[in-house]
């Protein structure tokens, strides 16, 4: 089961973020998760939305440039080795990681990994393989 | 000195003899020799009949860069590439590279006129020239050699960099003369002071600065921080390269070899000439060149003449400091960019035209720094940074690969460069001269 994430490009300058998240809000999108990758000159802000097309359609029309991208995540017990366990399966099945983040559901007492992999088919049935809960759009987006 | 006392200190009367010789003579010669000329004088209905004294030059069509550049790569030579020995290449204005083509006697000839404009800056045979301007298809660095050898001096071809060891010369062989880029010469003060030299003691007593534009202002530090005179130096590839004109003791105005380059002061809307003292573009007409003589080159530099005798004794005219272009061309380092050189890299990435803006800036007593800043578009977007990043380093490796010098490239979000009357403003020059 593959999730959308969000991906907005932002310019390193003043007020960026909160222009995203203001265009968002107004268009009734909710936050589920987010992470900020960035270098000197610009960020690539992440998001897990509940509504991942009304996000896009609200940030384009206020003139970010934004994609949708394929992601997997992973539900994990929230205690120590928990994101462990996962990275040796992915470790031994040669999955590559391009990036990860991760957050905590506060409804149940799990943490939930994100993960964008470059072979998402493969790393699916891998997990899949381990009886690790890979965590559908319902779980998360609510839909 | 004055090198060549003759040709430099003409009557006016004179000069106008020797003038209309030569541009008669040149004038036949490339009907003569280049296919390029017969289609130009052709179409613009004159033959060399037409021509008979300087004043008819006005008759004549002009040549252009993108002449050179249709041209590409020998197309405006008037001898076959056998009668050849040396090519120099400078950035054109987009795609093809400007090529040049000296033949021997063209090589002599930019050594003459080289040797004079050293004599100008106060050298005399027996000194000795560090040139810190670039060897190679720059013509800066060969074209002072050539110069400096005619002359007789001794000649330290350091080309242009590593700074450290250019001062640790200066202060072991004590050059009198130095010869590069002004802001190179305000650059290598911190340096100095680096390794413990004082700039004011250095052993350069003249330094003769060109290839990019600098104001009294920059000349006032230059000659203050390094205790030397600072003479401005003027030259393009299309005619000779540096040589063409140079500033004498006096600094009032750069003397023009007007006995081998003809100079014209031309309105550059209508292309009429302008009576003397206007100001207006230079257009340049090689009198005496075998190689690549062009007719009526327009330079889009904007100055003014001054036929005036200098207090130097020299009669030939003066070009007034280089007050603007008629092109959108700036120079950075010493190199002749163009943004539309920036525009063919960008298309050739993602194939549609893109939206940029080149920044320039020149940190104080620093070198010219241009950054590239490129609307990042749709389909570019990733939501890997190091997509991002990679995309950015293939622009800056590319416009490296075209200009020559190295540029910072910074991805900005769409609609967010500034538009200039519904055009992008493409360059935003923030130095100080």
């Amino acid at each position: 089961m593959k999730i959308t994430q969000i991906s907005v490009f932002l310019e390193n300058k003043k007020g960026r973020l909160l222009d995203a998240t203001m265009a968002l809000g107004k268009a009734g999108v909710n936050i589920k998760a987010l992470t900020i990758a960035e270098n000197e000159d610009f960020g690539v802000l992440r998001l897990i939305v509940n509504d991942p097309d009304e996000a896009l359609k609200a940030l384009k029309a206020s003139g970010f440039v934004a994609s949708l991208t394929d992601i997997v995540a992973v539900e994990v017990e929230d205690s120590p080795g928990g994101l462990a366990k996962v990275l040796t399966v992915l470790n031994s099945n040669d999955l590559n990681v391009e990036y990860m983040y991760a957050f905590v559901e506060k409804s149940a007492d799990k943490a939930i990994l994100v993960f964008r992999f470059d072979n998402i088919d493969k790393a699916l049935e891998a997990l899949a393989k381990n009886n690790i809960r890979v965590v559908g759009k319902k779980d998360i987006q609510g839909f | 000195m004055i090198y060549n006392e003759r040709y430099e200190c003409m009557s006016a009367q004179d000069m106008k003899g020797v003038q209309s010789e030569r541009l008669v003579k040149t004038v036949a010669y490339v009907y003569k020799n280049s296919p390029f000329y017969q289609q130009k004088f052709a179409e613009f209905g004159v033959t060399p009949q037409d021509v008979k004294t300087i004043d008819d030059i006005k008759k004549l069509p002009f040549t252009i860069k993108e002449d050179l550049r249709d041209g590409y790569p020998f197309g405006l030579f008037s001898q076959p590439l056998k009668g050849i020995r040396e090519i120099h290449v400078s950035s054109g204005t987009t795609g093809n590279p400007t090529v040049v083509g000296y033949s021997q006697e063209d090589i002599a000839l930019w050594a003459e006129v080289v040797a004079r404009c050293l004599g100008c800056s106060g050298a005399v045979p027996g000194d000795m020239i560090q040139i810190a301007y670039g060897y190679g298809l720059f013509t800066g660095g060969l074209g002072l050699h050539y110069g400096a050898l005619a002359m007789g001096l001794t000649v330290l071809p350091c080309s242009s960099g590593q700074t450290k060891r250019q001062l640790k010369l200066m202060n072991d062989f004590k050059p009198r003369i130095l010869a590069c880029t002004p802001s190179y010469a305000l650059f290598m003060v911190d340096d100095a002071k680096e390794m413990k030299i004082d700039p004011r003691q250095s052993s350069w007593e003249v330094g003769i600065f060109g290839a990019e534009p600098w104001s009294e202002a920059m000349r006032k530090e230059i000659q203050d921080l390094w205790n030397m005179k600072a003479v401005d130096i003027y030259g393009l590839s299309e005619i000779i390269g540096p040589g063409v004109a140079n500033e004498c003791e006096y600094q009032c105005g750069l003397h023009v070899a007007s006995d081998v380059f003809y100079p014209e002061v031309i309105d550059p809307k209508t292309g009429a000439q302008l009576p003397q003292g206007a100001t207006g573009e230079l257009v340049l007409t090689p009198i005496t060149k075998i190689g690549m003589p062009l007719i009526r080159y327009r330079t889009r530099d904007i100055v003014s003449l001054n036929y005036e005798k200098c207090r130097c004794g020299r009669t030939s005219p003066r070009i007034s400091k280089i007050s603007g272009r008629t092109d959108d061309m700036i120079i950075i380092r010493g190199i002749n960019v163009f943004p539309s050189q920036i525009e063919e890299v960008l298309l050739n990435i993602e194939g549609t035209e893109p939206h940029y803006q080149i920044i320039v800036t020149r940190e104080h007593g620093g070198l010219d720094e241009m950054e590239v800043l490129v609307e990042l578009k749709e389909s570019f977007f990733s939501d890997e940074v190091k997509q991002l990043q990679h995309i950015e380093a293939k622009i800056k490796r590319e416009i490296e690969t075209v200009l020559g010098i190295g540029a910072k490239v910074r991805l900005v979000e769409p609609k967010t460069l500034t538009r200039f009357e519904g055009k992008a403003k493409r360059v935003i020059d923030k130095r100080v001269l």
